[in-house]
């Protein structure tokens, strides 16, 4: 239906039916909004189910484990690292630093990305590197700037512990306990860790009071290509297009700059160019950027509103803004209702030390 | 002689302009309209961006490299396949858009 397959001479032809097709479909996501609390308009913006692997189905004792190896310093080179050292629950799982400090507080390039709703990322990092949880788990472990751990002295330290060699025949009956396994509760521990129940997300469904005045005018400028400019994007549902884009940030204007996502995929325009953060949760991750250089959600409308300062391999998506302060306000407003209620996180009780 | 070569030339292009085809895969909803095609060598496939915001168009495969760069909505643009194989093409922007062309001798 949305191919047209025809010989040479009928060009045109296929130009113009493809042309009609596509023109009775709206153009641009706010053009079929209707902003009204629980609209069915909006009801793309609701998360849904969180997806997992058909290998690694999450149940109660893979998360509990994968919570354990989460906060298990003696995972790391010094055994004074976890996962939690850069995604805390303290900040939002993430660490409140511009960028991550990693092996003996190296400060590392890149800032450290929030765990929160991490599961619907279709690749991890922000180089997209790393194509799951299960395939991100391992990594800063292994990496020498970060934990910097001999992952088979990790593997040994965890199957001469009687209580973790339970709780992995529990969680992965039969299959050991191995780099996989050990990926794998991870992953399923940080499928855990989800926003979906925000201002934002009350509102959609329909409870007017969730959302002030100021906010539902923050959301209209959000998805308005005019305005903000945002949801481009920073789409439904999760505040992600899983894409990767330059958005000229000042660092990039430096010698030897981070080349991003272009290291991966060797194409001109991902040279600098990182992957779209979810919104959710961003109260609490401040600074932001992958260079850690915006302290305030307003100084990131403030980069966006120049439309990026450094003009070279600009992504095509990005454009000045103009916006008067009151709408950069009312922007600033509206992610403020993207964070879910905070309830105190319980840290578990980690397996003894078996010297 | 030379005016005899250069009607077999224009001859031969002839005949292939009206074999080869020209098939038309969009890029809507963050998606490539087709996730696979068959086409033969020397069809021409029109790769037209259907989304209100850029995309990209890029291969890597072995049989046939090229990276079309970005374009907005209602632009389209044009890769000759001249070699038979399996070519993955993919946005580079959004990574989940990916479709396979067949090319066939
Ligand atoms: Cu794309």
């Amino acid at each position: 239906m949305s191919i047209a397959r025809i010989a040479k001479p009928t060009i045109t032809t296929s130009v113009l039916v493809s042309a009609f097709m596509f023109g009775l479909t709206p153009a641009q996501a706010d053009e079929h909004y209707v902003f009204e609390a629980g609209h069915t308009s909006l009801q793309e913006w609701l998360m849904p189910e969180v997806p997992y692997p058909d290998n690694n189905k999450p149940n109660a004792e893979r998360v509990d484990l994968g919570k354990m190896l989460f906060f298990d310093p003696r995972l790391s080179g010094d055994g004074n690292m976890s996962c939690a050292t850069c995604h805390s629950p303290l900040f939002g799982w993430s660490d409140g630093l511009p960028t991550a400090k990693g092996f003996k507080s190296k400060v590392l390039g890149r800032a450290s990305p929030t765990v929160t709703n991490s599961a619907y990322n279709s690749l991890q990092m922000w180089d997209g590197r790393k194509k799951s949880l299960e395939d991100q788990a391992l990594g800063p472990m292994l990496s020498s700037a970060e934990m910097n751990v001999d992952l088979s002295m990790a593997i040994n330290f965890l199957k001469g512990n009687s209580t973790y060699v339970q709780a992995f025949e529990k969680a992965y009956p039969g299959q050991g306990i191995k780099d996989e396994t050990l990926a794998m509760a991870i992953a399923s521990f940080e499928r855990t860790v989800i926003s979906n129940n925000s201002p934002f997300d009350r509102w959609i469904k329909g409870d007017k009071t969730a959302m002030n005045k100021q906010q539902v005018n923050g959301f209209k400028l959000f998805v308005d290509p005019e305005k903000g400019n945002c949801a481009v994007c920073h789409s439904a549902p999760n505040f992600s297009d899983s894409g990767f884009h330059n958005i000229g940030l000042k660092s990039w204007g430096q010698e030897n700059p981070d080349m991003g996502r272009y290291a991966i995929k060797p194409i001109n325009l991902m040279k600098g160019a990182f992957k779209t953060p979810t919104l959710r949760d961003i109260t609490l991750t401040a600074p932001y950027f992958h260079d850690g250089s915006a302290m305030t959600l307003s100084d990131v409308m403030d980069h966006y509103e120049t439309g990026g300062s450094v003009q070279t391999n600009l992504s095509p998506n990005m454009k000045k803004l103009t916006l008067t302060q009151t709408e950069k306000a009312d922007l600033v407003e509206f992610m403020k209702a993207l964070t879910s209620p905070q309830k105190p996180f319980v840290l578990p009780i980690l397996p003894e030390n078996a010297f | 002689m030379a005016s005899k070569n250069i009607a077999a030339i224009l001859s031969l292009v002839i005949s292939t302009s009206v074999m080869a085809e020209t098939v038309e895969v969009g890029q809507k909803d963050k998606k490539f309209t087709q996730d696979s095609l068959d086409i033969k060598v020397g069809d021409t496939v029109k790769f037209t961006n259907n989304d209100a915001f850029f995309h990209n168009v890029f291969s890597l495969s072995d049989a046939e490299m090229f990276d079309l760069g970005s374009y907005p909505k209602g632009e389209s643009r044009d890769v000759t396949f001249t070699t038979p194989g399996e070519v993955e093409v993919e946005c580079a922007i959004h990574p989940e858009m990916k479709m396979t062309i067949n090319v066939q001798e």
